[in-house]
């Protein structure tokens, strides 16, 4: 329901950058590694000091206290991390929107967090993220360490949920034919001009 | 009371064992020898000249020399918690969270027991105040240095774990909870266990030294159990309130994690 605007946002090692998701479209990222894709993800949801500003809609980040502000963009980061014994701890909702989806039963809310893979994690995190409903979607290689069948599930349970409650997702991705399948946009990060789309 | 007093002959007798310890020392190549004689050397001069200072201190009672005596304390005790961490907080923080967590807590308790439970005359009498403030500087500075080293290496090898939570909108306060908490425990696990052994495996170095100097025992170990609470009261306050206040410092006011108001000291 809400557009993702980021305006002139720049920070210590991040050079500026505009760019602007319409709700319920998918803007991927690529470029070189080392060119700036996670720290702009970071830098959207607020976790380290920047200039510029982000709006959600009409909602300004720092109208916001920082928790509520990432509350709102959920940002998926690349590596997935857990701090309770259990994979169902980590879960505040009593109903969890796509296990089925992303292959699991109700089982996998009783393993430990120690004996999951980490494909398994990495579409846990998912699961987990998506369950709180964030209203905008920052997606670091969110299918990174997944095989084909579970990249597949994850992109369509992302696609979903995209087109349902109408957010704007911004997608990190190396693979150029996984940015065909999901984007409407493709914005490529070079280091020497990070150039800016609409 | 009959103490019997300790002649120079008996102080050299026992400075003996420590060369004949550095002499062995040589022979197996234990490279200690040097250091150990040093380390004697210094005993024997700081001692003194607390000893010198005290005296002094004890003939001319004035509140503006003791308080002098303990800012001086309270700053090496101040210097010392920062010392002995690997990675501290860059500026004035790294000394200050400390050695002000440390004055609140042990100067107000040590106060409170001249003035409410010793009761002596004046209340801030050397002989009372000087060494149960020592007593609470030192314990109290290591257990704040114990539950700060703890907390900012936790933070630091945790960094990934903390980030990810924030990012789904958890406040600093739950993010850094149970790192908080480990931190406090740590820091006063000694207290606790000087105090769960006490009397058992090993008589308390000052009830030691009294009942050496002719005190009865009983009396001995009352002023011993007033310290152990005291201890136990200042470690505890001090830490709580160094671990709370450097905690607080590692988010900033949009609650990001700071590492870099972190600084490892090689």
């Amino acid at each position: 329901m809400s557009r993702l605007r980021v305006v002139k946002l720049s920070n210590k090692f991040l050079r500026p950058i505009s760019l602007s998701v319409p709700s319920g479209k998918c803007l991927c990222l690529s470029g070189p590694s080392g060119v700036g894709k996670t720290l702009l993800l970071r830098a959207v949801a607020d976790l380290d000091p920047s200039h510029g500003k982000v709006f959600l809609g009409n909602l300004e980040h720092m109208s916001v206290d920082g928790p509520a502000w990432r509350r709102n963009v959920g940002l998926l980061p690349a590596e997935s991390h857990w701090w309770l014994e259990r994979v169902g701890a980590h879960f505040a909702e009593a109903q969890i929107v796509g296990l089925e989806q992303l292959g699991f039963g109700v089982k996998v809310l009783d393993r430990r967090i120690a004996g999951l893979s980490t494909g398994e994690r990495q579409r846990l995190a998912l699961l987990r993220l998506l369950n709180q409903r964030p209203k905008a979607l920052l997606l670091d290689e969110p299918t990174a360490s997944l095989d084909p069948k579970n990249v597949r599930r994850v992109e369509k349970l992302i696609a979903t949920y995209r087109s349902k409650h109408k957010i704007p997702v911004l997608w990190v991705s190396h693979d150029l034919r996984q940015i065909k399948r999901v984007g409407d946009l493709h914005l490529r990060m070079t280091s020497s001009d990070p150039d800016s789309m609409k | 009371m009959n103490v019997v007093s300790l002649t120079p002959t008996d102080l050299a007798l026992a400075a003996g064992l420590v060369l004949a310890l550095a002499a062995l020392s040589l022979p197996m190549g234990l490279a200690i020898g040097k250091q150990l004689v040093i380390a004697a050397a210094r005993t024997v001069v700081q001692l003194l000249l607390v000893g010198l200072v005290l005296n002094a201190l004890f003939d001319n009672v004035n509140l503006g020399w003791i308080t002098l005596i303990a800012m001086a304390m309270l700053l090496v005790a101040g210097w010392e918690v920062m010392a002995r961490q690997r990675y501290r907080l860059i500026g004035w923080w790294g000394f200050g969270v400390g050695s002000v967590s440390m004055f609140v807590s042990t100067f107000t308790i040590t106060i409170l027991v001249l003035l409410v439970v010793i009761d002596t005359e004046p209340w801030y009498a050397p002989r009372y105040a000087i060494p149960l403030l020592g007593m609470m500087l030192g314990n109290t500075m290591t257990g704040i240095a114990l539950a700060l080293d703890r907390l900012t290496q936790s933070t630091r090898q945790q960094r990934g774990l903390i980030e990810n939570r924030l990012m789904l909108g958890h406040t600093w306060k739950q993010v850094i909870e149970d790192i908080r908490n480990d931190s406090i425990r740590s820091g006063m696990i000694p207290t606790i266990n000087a105090m769960a052994v006490a009397g058992i495996v090993s008589l308390p170095g000052m009830m030691t030294g009294q009942i050496l100097a002719g005190t009865p025992p009983l009396e001995a170990v009352k002023y011993q159990i007033l310290i152990m609470f005291m201890l136990a009261g200042g470690t505890g306050f001090g830490t709580v309130a160094a671990v709370s206040v450097a905690v607080r410092r590692l988010f900033d006011e949009r609650e990001r994690l700071c590492l870099e108001r972190i600084r490892e000291i090689s």
